[in-house]
C-alpha cells in the first residue's frame, strides 16, 4: 500500500472537483468533532442510564460520517475500502452498546474524528487556500480600479504592487498559486484519503473476525442442510425401497410355499414380486437422482445441464463454455442450483423461454439464467432461491436475482473454482 | 444369434448369459470393461450387443461411448444398450447417426423376460427399442404441444407404443385392438403431426422422435 503513488488530477475538472469538495468535507470535520465532543459527554451519562441512547445516537452519527469518508476516500484511492464493524446483536440497547463499546472500530472510528479535525482540515484549507489565493491575485488588478486608491495595494517588501506601479505582479502571484494548487491538489487529497483510510478501513483483525462470523454462519447452513437431507435419504429408502423387498421376499416366500399346491397362485405372486421389485428400482433410481445424478458423474456439468435442458417443458437456449472441470462438489452444488432455479422458472415464473449461459472466467464459475416470465421472484422470502443461496455459500459462492414486477428475471450464481483441464468441452444450442 | 454381452457385475452378466442363452442365442463372449467391449464387437461382429451404459475403467458412459465407436466403425451394428436410469441425452446420441439398431433400455426391462427377448430380436433384425421411460418423458415434456394435443388418449397410447419401437401386431397386442384398427391409429397420427407415412417400423420411431424432439 504505502508504495502507492499518488494519482495526478486527471485534468481540470478532477482539479476543480478536488478543490470543491474540500469545504462539505471540512464541515463534515467540524459536526464530526462537535460528535466527538457530545460522545464523550453523554459517554459519562451512561453509568446514569439515559446516557445509554443519546451514546447510540452519537455512534450511529460515527459511522454514517465514516461511511461517508470511505466513499470518499474510495473514490480518491480507487480501491474499495469495507466496512469494519461486527454484527450488532438484535438484543436490546445493553447488549448492542456492550458489542458496540468491544469493537475495536469503533475505538479507531473516534480516534479518525479527532485526526479529521485536525490534520485533514489542515489539509482541506491548504488545498482550497492555495486555490483561493490563485483566484484572489487573479482578480486583484481588477479590483483596484473599484475600490479607492491605495486600499488594497501590495507592499511587498522590495516592490510595492499597486493600480500604478507593477500592477503585474499579482498575476505572477496567481499563477505560481494556482500552479502550486494544480501540483499539490491531488497528493494532498491522497493524502488525507490515505489518512482516512488507515483508521477507517478494516484492518487485519476486522477482516478475519468478519470472515470468521461469516464461515461459522454458513458451516452451520451446510451441516443443517445436510442433516436434512440425510434424513429426507433416510425416510425415502425406509419408505420406500426397504418397503418394496421386505413385500417383494414375502411375495417369493408364499409362491414358494404355493408352488406345489396351487401353481396358478404362485404365478400371480411371482409376477407380483416382479413388480415389487421393479418399483423399488424405480425410487431407488429416483433417490440416487437426487443424490448425485448419475448424469453428472458420467458427463460433468455441462453434459447433466444439457440432459436437464431436454426434460424442461420450455424452449431453452444454452451457451456453455468450460475447459475442464470443477471439483466435484463444486459441480454438484451448482447443478442443484440450476436445477432448482429451472424448476422454479418452469413452476413460477410462465416464461415462454429461458436463456442459459456458463462460464469460467478470473477463477469463477459463473451461471446466467434469464426468462421472459413475470418476475417478481425474492429470494428473501423463503422460496427455493434460498435454499439455492445456502448451497451456494458452503463454497464462497453467491446468488444475484433481478426480479422486476413483470419480468423479466435474472438469475446469476457465481462460484470461485479452479477448472481441472482433463476434459474440454464447448458448445451452445436449442433444446 | 451372436451375441456380445459388457456387464461388470457378475451377478448381472451371468444372469443375462443364462437367460440369453435359454433363448437360442449364443453368447460368444462376455466384456465387463469399455475397451474390451470395443476390440469384442469390432473381432466379433455379434448379431447384437447387450451393453451396460456404466463399465469400468472410469465407471461413467464408457459401455455407451464404446457402442457408438463401434457403430462409428460397423455402420448398423445392432446395440441394445442397459441402464439403471434412463437419459434423453443418451437416447439422442444413439439415434443421432440414423442407423437402425438400437436400443435403449432401463435393466428392469430384463425382468419381463418374453418382452426383454423380443427387444433383443428386435434390435437384432435393424428395428428400434426405446424405454418407455424415455418415451414418456419426451410425451411430458411436449404435453402442452398443441399438435400433440390434437391426438385422442387412443392415439398417443398408440403414439407411445410406436416410440418404443413395436410393430402393429404387437401394438394391437398389448391394447388388444386389432391390427387395422392400430394401422388406423397411425395413420391418423401422422395426418395431425404432419408426419411423412411410412412402412418401415426403425423409420416411424425416427419420425416420432425427431417430431418430439422438435
Amino acid at each position: 500500500m504505502a508504495t502507492v503513488v499518488p494519482r495526478p488530477a486527471a485534468g481540470v475538472r478532477a482539479w476543480l472537483g478536488s478543490v470543491a469538495w474540500t469545504v462539505p468535507l471540512t464541515a463534515l470535520a467540524v459536526l464530526g468533532l462537535a460528535v466527538w465532543v457530545l460522545s464523550v459527554a453523554t459517554g459519562v451519562l451512561v453509568a446514569l442510564w439515559v446516557g445509554i441512547p443519546l451514546v447510540l445516537l452519537c455512534v450511529v452519527m460515527t459511522r454514517r460520517l465514516a461511511d461517508l469518508h470511505r466513499a470518499w476516500a474510495s473514490e480518491v484511492l480507487g480501491r474499495p475500502i469495507g466496512r469494519p464493524y461486527l454484527p450488532v446483536p438484535p438484543r436490546g440497547s445493553v447488549s448492542s452498546l456492550k458489542a458496540i463499546a468491544g469493537d475495536p472500530a469503533t475505538w479507531r472510528d473516534f480516534a479518525w474524528l479527532l485526526v479529521n479535525a485536525s490534520a485533514g482540515i489542515i489539509l482541506h484549507s491548504l488545498v482550497l487556500g492555495l486555490f483561493a489565493g490563485g483566484l484572489w491575485y487573479l482578480v486583484l488588478p481588477a479590483l483596484w480600479w473599484v475600490v479607492p486608491e491605495g486600499a488594497l495595494d501590495l507592499p511587498l517588501g522590495l516592490i510595492e504592487s499597486s493600480r500604478s506601479s507593477h500592477p503585474w505582479v499579482p498575476l505572477v502571484l496567481s499563477a505560481v498559486s494556482f500552479a502550486l494548487s494544480w501540483w499539490l491538489t491531488p497528493r494532498l487529497t491522497w493524502l488525507n484519503a490515505r489518512m482516512a483510510a488507515s483508521l477507517l478501513a478494516p484492518t487485519r483483525w476486522s477482516r478475519l473476525a468478519g470472515r470468521v462470523d461469516q464461515l461459522a454462519e454458513s458451516r452451520a447452513d451446510t451441516v443443517d442442510t445436510h442433516a436434512t437431507e440425510l434424513r429426507r435419504i433416510e425416510r425415502d429408502l425406509h419408505d420406500g425401497a426397504q418397503a418394496r423387498l421386505v413385500a417383494l421376499g414375502m411375495s417369493l416366500g408364499m409362491a414358494e410355499e404355493m408352488l406345489s399346491r396351487d401353481p396358478d397362485a404362485a404365478r400371480e405372486l411371482l409376477a407380483e414380486a416382479r413388480a415389487s421389485s421393479s418399483q423399488a428400482l424405480a425410487e431407488l433410481r429416483h433417490l440416487v437422482r437426487g443424490i448425485h445424478p448419475p448424469v453428472l458423474a458420467d458427463r460433468g456439468l455441462e453434459g447433466a445441464v444439457r440432459a436437464l435442458a431436454m426434460t424442461l417443458p420450455i424452449p431453452i437456449d444454452l451457451d456453455i463454455e468450460l475447459h475442464g472441470r470443477p471439483a466435484d462438489p463444486v459441480e454438484s452444488a451448482v447443478y442443484f442450483a440450476v436445477a432448482e432455479s429451472l424448476a422454479n422458472v418452469t413452476k413460477h415464473s410462465g416464461a415462454h423461454r429461458v436463456s442459459l449461459r456458463v462460464r469460467h472466467l478470473d477463477d469463477r464459475l459463473s451461471v446466467l439464467i434469464r426468462d421472459d416470465g413475470r418476475g417478481g421472484a425474492d429470494p428473501g422470502r423463503g422460496s427455493g432461491l434460498s435454499g439455492i443461496r445456502r448451497r451456494l455459500a458452503a463454497f464462497d459462492g453467491t446468488l444475484t436475482v433481478y426480479s422486476p414486477a413483470g419480468g423479466p428475471t435474472v438469475v446469476i450464481m457465481e462460484v470461485p473454482c479452479a477448472l481441472s483441464s482433463q476434459r474440454t468441452s464447448s458448445s451452445s444450442g436449442t433444446a | 444369434m451372436r451375441v456380445v454381452i459388457a456387464e461388470d457385475l457378475v451377478l448381472l452378466r451371468d444372469g443375462l448369459i443364462r437367460l440369453l442363452e435359454a433363448h437360442d442365442c449364443d453368447v460368444v463372449e462376455a466384456v465387463d470393461n469399455g475397451p474390451d467391449l470395443l476390440r469384442a464387437l469390432t473381432t466379433h461382429r455379434p448379431d447384437v450387443a447387450v451393453v451396460d451404459v456404466r463399465l469400468p475403467p472410469t465407471f461413467t458412459d464408457e459401455g455407451l461411448r464404446a457402442a457408438i465407436e463401434a457403430r462409428e466403425q460397423i455402420p448398423g451394428l445392432p446395440v441394445l444398450v442397459l441402464s439403471q436410469y434412463v437419459e434423453q441425452l443418451y437416447a439422442r446420441e444413439l439415434l443421432s447417426e440414423g442407423g437402425g439398431g438400437v436400443g435403449y433400455l432401463l435393466k428392469d426391462r430384463v425382468f419381463d423376460v418374453g418382452q426383454f427377448v423380443e427387444a433383443v430380436q428386435r434390435v437384432a433384425s435393424g428395428g428400434t427399442a426405446m424405454d418407455p421411460e424415455v418415451i414418456s418423458q419426451l410425451l411430458a415434456r411436449h404435453g402442452g404441444n398443441e399438435p400433440l394435443q390434437r391426438l385422442s388418449p387412443r392415439e398417443r397410447e398408440v403414439l407411445s407404443q410406436m416410440a418404443e419401437g413395436r410393430t402393429n401386431a404387437a401394438i394391437g397386442g398389448r391394447l388388444f385392438i386389432t391390427e387395422k384398427a392400430v394401422s388406423k391409429h397411425i395413420n391418423n397420427i401422422f395426418t395431425k403431426l404432419d408426419l411423412p407415412p411410412s412402412e418401415d417400423d426403425h423409420r416411424r420411431v425416427l419420425a416420432v422422435l425427431a417430431y418430439l424432439r422438435a
